[in-house]
């Protein structure tokens, strides 16, 4: 059984007592402890099932890399699934519970997919599901929804806050061991600006747990001289638990940084993602253990033997007090003595190796532990727990031996860099065989904005293991240069145990431990003719659990080698794609939730719309009043009530949001002429003029009122959306095409409220503010005069989107609420309502004007639209001019804008068709028009709307039937668009 | 008439770093040939100031000049000047090809105030902008035009370590949001060294 | 994510501050040119894994268009310059020669 030792364990502090909830058990740890640590020590070596079959699922690893120990940690808002116990930091009252069973750990229904396994092999869910077809969507998807996925998330919203922060380094060192310290060193000793992550709390890596001394020093005074040194530097930045997420290009990598996990409650952002531009990017990110392939590998208590000397050594906690250990290379002998020193037992170690003459298994013997060589585990007893191991010929077909009694068996199949890093940005990879791991070659790192390599691989992740060969790998790599070449590793590759194993015994040696592959599967995968290493990751799953393959991938590709006879380099390796670990969904948002998840644009007048009933629309990143309710009202009501205000007597809009673009220069007309469809150069000052503006396509891409301030300025209104985008258009042409010609632009939108004054009593109600002559003598209609109403700055254009009286009132921003206020105070006795974009749309379409969005969608031409009035012949060119030349654009079949009226007084719905009864050659319904707005007016009491249709404006009278949704038709009429005042009287009186 | 009101008057903002709206600011866009005689006289003649070198802010005897991009600055002055120094120098350079536009209104502007030289505001900064905000990457007087998160903004840090930031005026409440929410207490990241 | 050295305003600017426009040194067609001509300038643009030449707004910065000679494969950027530039500077044609030596240059590139 696994338990805390009497003594011992150089990161907890016994001092420190900690309680702590798993599974509803109250439990103890201490200070220093990981969740992992702190559950060994209390022997609960089971912490969840498999994925797919339920199996029971023990502490492998140490680290990150672990697949097994993924918890459900916290509570309500801060609950949050798949946390790995081995990376979460041990804190006073954590709650924790296992995933993935039902009803229980230790009793769990869904372990029945066990005895199935044979029917649940690689590529089950691609055979079984495929047929009948109709099974999918009543039968396989239901039931596979409801056992998928591994925890549950929470469906409160997330209580903590997280952050961005961007920053820069010439040299960014990921990864926080002795190479990595190091190289961080030799950076900062060079001048550089250094950043370096550690993803753990603790700086140093292995080499306490490892290495008996670093450059003469114990590793712990080596490690905290270094130290003591980067922190005095004013050029380096140490950051620990932060992982290296993510090296993407130019430079960028992503730390993810876990502020106050192990301090929960803490008022601080939780995660914070470093956003890094580096230089150089050093990768000094270890290496991982890898499993060994035996029957029963999976069997709790079976670990990486490793981090069997990492809870030994770094938590005083022995996973079991009689253990085997297993291996095809010397490291693991390391485990052997650690074991041995602490008092624990060692069974024995079985090396799969003919010899084992290295110093370390010397030493071991020396120790009097039993060594076996030639050995191999043919299985491992025990279903909750491992209770031993039956020992056989590696090289045979595992007719069990002798058997072990153990209570844990510590495994090591070497280890491999973790190249996920120096791979996320392109670098390649290459088979080292004679150590029996993939590392960087340097040959083909990722390159940069300059065309050179920008990340370089250090120590471990170099395949430069231990001793002074890894400290000169890392100056290497930070300084340039080469590293003497290391010690080759002491390994002899093995990627099944015994070599001659059957069937059976394949069938139960676990590649994958979380998503239940192997290597049975990943054979069967190769027999079936799954080549590629990525198709068979996807046929197996091997690999895409949420460790994603960090203890497996390698064996499982060995295997799949092995299967094709193809050499393993040939094989090749999965994608390595970021980020590094799970992070959260928090960190990835960062500031971007809630009151600041994107910009809300508000107007001068916000507040007092808000103050005053207004139902919101968004309209790009503004907010616009659609209507204003009043208290008990119905939103269709209040939008009749607007519009009947407005059409019988005074009513404002806040038009603020419309784009307000100055041109100005000698060459201002010229260059709005080419803009524009029509002619603006010969616009009067102090008139207004409307527009339409195109894109090179011919297409109409916006419209607005142009008014003429003075000789060589104009103002150009654009739509809401079109401020921003029409602004660029401007600068792209002159920046890009007609740079020579004389003409500044200023995007002034934001710099006026802007208020339009709108029904027959407008001229009234700015009379009462008093100032400006507003009478139709010295403001006639399209044209404009500045000066003050009510002692207000502002310039006073007399346009029209109703069809009624109108003045559109721009101030500056600062007394746009003063203006409306004085509006609103004024217009009292004259009935004034606040109106919002909806009565405004209902109008216009009264009037038969268009919308850009409504009537346009980037197909639409301004001849489709009946506007050939506002498309200048004389003009020799302007953009869109080309185009609209085209057969297609010029085509007398293309569909044409024109009012109608249904029959029976409905709304016709949004985008419905015209339909025939004619059929196309695919037996489709002909059309031959399509709805392009539609609404109920107020003014009509009917429905009324726009349409395109083919031949339209010929065909006045006609009746078309239009489909609606539930398979019928409505039919309706052909009329002129403006239905409302179609001589335009009352906009200019 | 009333009197003019700013973005967010009075807003204010205590956590590790002191956010605050600056009130109403005069501000004119002047774009033209930056090395022209004509535009060159009539800056100085108003402001008292000689045209930036590129990215920089200089100070003159009746406001101050940012650069903004190789044919446009942006004078600062106090709001109630604006109106009279744009037509002052609309009458300057008449017959010139340039541009004089009072943009006063159509902005916000917040300064960011810390404790010490100013490490703690180039921190705020960070978390908003891909900017370098290391001292030597971003001295002081230099104007770095960037995003804060996802809103346009211009900033530069004064002598005194202080930051003056402006954004257009409709996301003037995203911004100091945002501001306020990364110089929250308990967020300070310690990622430069204060001196 | 790029970063581009915008050369009207010196910043080396991220990727998020910049906003792209599509392919570089296109001639423009108006009224009077031919269909193959006018398609060719609407429509018509260039692939190519390698070498390429870009349009980008310094959009979040200084609002000035430039243009970008990069590499579409490894990202490598040869070099940024004005958006006035109907040819591309020698010095960025150097250096893609010394990169790439086996680059054609396509006809519409004019060297300075």
């Amino acid at each position: 059984m696994s338990h805390r030792l009497p003594s011992g364990g150089r990161l907890i502090d016994r001092a420190t007592t900690l309680g702590f909830t798993f599974n509803g058990r109250r439990l103890k740890g201490y200070g220093g402890d990981t969740l992992a640590s702190a559950l060994l020590g209390n022997d609960r070596m089971l912490v969840g099932r498999s994925f797919k079959y339920h199996r029971p699922r023990g502490i492998v690893a140490s680290g990150p890399e672990e697949p097994n120990a993924l918890v459900g940690l916290g509570q309500g808002a801060r609950f949050e699934p798949n946390q790995r116990a081995t990376t979460t930091d041990l804190f006073a009252d954590l709650v924790a519970q296992s995933q993935n069973h039902w009803p229980s750990l230790d009793f769990d229904i869904g372990a029945l997919n066990g005895l199935m396994s044979r029917f649940l092999s690689a590529g089950f869910y691609y055979k079984t599901f495929i047929h009948p077809r109709a099974f999918w969507k009543h039968l396989f998807e239901p039931t596979i929804r409801h056992s998928a996925g591994l925890g549950r998330p929470t469906s409160e919203p997330d209580a903590d806050r997280y952050e961005h922060l961007y920053a820069f380094a010439d040299v960014l060192v990921i990864g926080g061991g002795i190479a990595g310290l190091q190289a961080a060193r030799t950076a900062a000793e060079s001048g550089a600006r250094v950043m370096i992550w550690e993803q753990s709390a603790h700086w140093g890596g292995r080499a306490p747990v490892d290495d008996p001394d670093v450059e003469g020093m114990p590793p712990d005074d080596w490690i905290s001289a270094t130290l003591h040194w980067l922190r005095a530097q004013p050029n380096v930045t140490l950051r620990s638990r932060t992982m290296g997420a993510g090296v993407y290009d130019h430079g960028y990598a992503l730390g993810y940084e876990r502020v106050t996990d192990h301090l929960p409650g803490l008022d601080a952002p939780r995660h914070r993602l470093w956003r890094v531009r580096a230089g150089r990017i050093i990768t000094a990110t270890g290496a991982i253990e890898r499993p060994l392939s035996f029957a029963g590998n999976d069997v709790p208590g079976v670990m990486l033997a490793g981090a069997v000397r990492d809870y030994v050594v770094n938590f005083g906690v022995a996973p079991g007090r009689r253990t085997v250990i297993v291996t095809n290379n010397d490291d693991a002998y390391r485990t052997a003595i650690t074991l041995h020193s602490a008092g624990l037992e060692v069974a024995a170690v079985i090396d799969a190796r003919a010899r084992a003459t290295g110093d370390l298994p010397q030493r071991a013997r020396s120790l009097g532990i039993r060594v076996m060589t030639g050995r191999a585990i043919a299985r491992v007893r025990g279903g909750g727990r491992v209770t031993g191991v039956d020992i056989c010929q590696h090289t045979g077909t595992g007719a069990a031996g002798a058997l072990i009694a153990c209570d844990a068996v510590a495994m090591s199949g070497g280890w491999s860099p973790v190249v996920h890093l120096w791979s996320h940005c392109g670098g390649k990879l290459i088979w080292d065989a004679g150590a029996a791991l993939f590392r960087p070659d340097p040959a083909r790192a990722p390159t940069g904005a300059d065309g050179a390599a920008f990340v370089a691989a250090a120590g471990a992740a170099n395949g430069v293991m231990r001793g002074a060969a890894l400290l000169a790998d890392a100056r290497a790599a930070a300084a340039g240069g080469d590293a003497p070449a290391p010690e080759p590793e002491a390994i002899t590759p093995v990627w099944i145990m015994p070599a001659a194993a059957g069937p059976g015994l394949r069938a139960k040696m676990w590649l994958d431990f979380q998503n239940d592959v192997k290597v049975s599967d990943v054979q069967q995968a190769a027999r079936e003719g799954y080549v590629s290493v990525e198709h068979a990751k996807r046929y197996t799953t091997l690999g895409m659990a949420t460790d994603q393959g960090k203890l497996g991938n390698i064996n499982g590709l060995a295997v799949l080698s092995d299967a094709q006879g193809a050499p393993i380099p040939d094989v090749g390796t999965t994608t390595f794609r970021p980020p590094y670990t799970p992070i959260s969904m928090g960190a990835i948002a960062g500031e971007a939730r809630g009151d600041v998840f994107q910009p809300l644009r508000r107007t001068p007048m916000h507040d007092w719309h808000a103050a005053h009933g207004a139902d919101w629309e968004p309209a790009g990143q503004w907010r616009r009043p659609y209507c204003y309710l009043r208290p008990g009202e119905a939103r269709n009501d209040a939008v009749a009530r607007e519009i009947l205000a407005v059409r019988g007597g005074v009513g404002l809009i806040d038009a603020s949001t419309l784009g307000k673009i100055i041109v100005k220069g000698p060459d201002a007309g010229r260059f709005l002429d080419m803009l524009y469809t029509n002619m603006m150069s010969n616009l009067a000052p102090g008139k207004c003029r409307y527009g339409l503006m195109c894109s090179e396509n011919g297409f109409l891409i916006d419209d607005g009122v142009v008014a003429r301030i003075d000789e060589d300025t104009w103002l150009c209104h654009t739509t809401t959306g079109g401020a921003d985008r029409i602004h660029a258009h401007m600068e792209d042409w002159l920046q890009c095409e007609w740079f020579d010609w004389r003409v500044y632009t200023a995007n002034v939108t934001e710099q006026f409220a802007q208020i339009a004054v709108a029904g027959p009593k407008a001229r009234d109600l700015l009379q009462a503010l008093g100032g400006l002559d507003v009478s139709s003598g010295a403001l006639p209609f399209m044209s404009w005069a500045g000066g003050r109403l009510a002692g207000i700055p502002l310039r006073a254009y007399r346009i029209s989107f109703s069809g009624e009286l109108s003045y559109e009132l721009a101030t500056p921003a600062g007394h746009g609420l003063a203006l409306w206020r004085a509006l609103v105070d004024a217009g009292q006795d004259l009935g004034v309502i606040a109106y919002g974009t909806e009565a405004m749309h209902v109008m216009r379409a009264e009037k038969g004007f268009i919308m850009i969005g409504d009537e346009t969608d980037g197909t639409v031409i301004p001849q489709d639209l009946g506007l050939g009035w506002a498309i200048s012949r004389k003009k020799a060119d302007y953009i869109g001019k080309r185009a609209q030349e085209r057969a297609h654009m010029t085509d007398p079949d293309r569909w044409k804008l024109v009012g109608l009226q249904t029959l029976d007084g409905s709304v016709l719905p949004e985008g419905a068709y015209a339909v025939t009864d004619a059929r196309n050659a695919n037996g489709q319904v002909v059309t031959e028009g399509r709805v392009t707005s539609t609404c109920h007016s107020p003014t009509f009491d009917r429905g009324i709307a726009m349409g395109l249709v083919r031949h339209g404006p010929d065909r006045m009278g006609e009746v078309l039937r239009f489909n609606r949704v539930d398979g019928t038709t409505v039919e309706a009429r052909i009329v002129d668009p403006c239905l409302y005042d179609p001589k335009g009287g009352r906009q200019d009186v | 008439m009333s009197d003019p009101v700013s973005a967010l008057p009075g807003a204010r903002y205590t956590g590790y770093v002191t956010v605050a709206e600056a009130g109403v600011q005069g501000m004119i866009t002047l774009r033209g040939d930056p090395s022209a005689d004509a535009l060159r006289r009539a800056l100085r003649a108003a402001i008292g100031a000689d045209m930036p070198d590129r990215r920089r802010i200089v100070a003159g005897t009746a406001g101050a000049v940012a650069w903004m991009s190789p044919d446009e600055v942006l004078i600062l002055l106090p709001h109630g000047e604006a109106a009279r120094v744009v037509a002052q120098m609309q009458a300057a350079l008449a017959g010139e090809h340039a541009l004089v536009v009072d943009v006063s209104d159509a902005r916000a502007m917040f300064t960011l105030r810390g404790k010490g030289s100013g490490a703690d505001v180039r921190e705020v900064l960070a978390k908003l902008c891909p900017v370098d905000l290391a001292p030597a990457a971003l001295p002081a007087g230099e104007v770095r035009r960037t995003r804060a998160a996802q809103a346009a903004v211009a900033f530069w840090i004064d002598a005194a370590g202080v930051a003056h930031l402006i954004c257009f005026r409709s996301v003037a409440q995203y911004v100091f949001d945002l501001i306020s929410l990364s110089a929250r207490p308990g967020a300070e990241a310690g990622l430069f060294p204060d001196p | 994510m790029l970063i581009l050295t915008c050369p009207c305003c010196g910043i080396k600017a991220d990727e998020t501050e910049l906003a792209p426009g599509g392919e570089a040194h296109i001639k423009r067609h108006g009224p009077g040119s031919s269909d193959a001509e006018f398609e060719a300038y609407l429509f018509t643009r260039a692939n190519p894994r390698g070498v390429h030449f870009e349009r980008w707004r310094h959009a979040y910065g200084c609002g000035k268009w430039f243009l970008a000679a990069r590499a579409t494969d490894t990202l490598e950027v040869f070099g940024t310059y004005p958006a006035t530039s109907t040819a591309v500077p020698d010095a960025i044609l150097s250096r893609i020669r010394a990169r790439r030596p086996d680059w054609i240059k396509p006809d519409r590139i004019k060297p300075a």
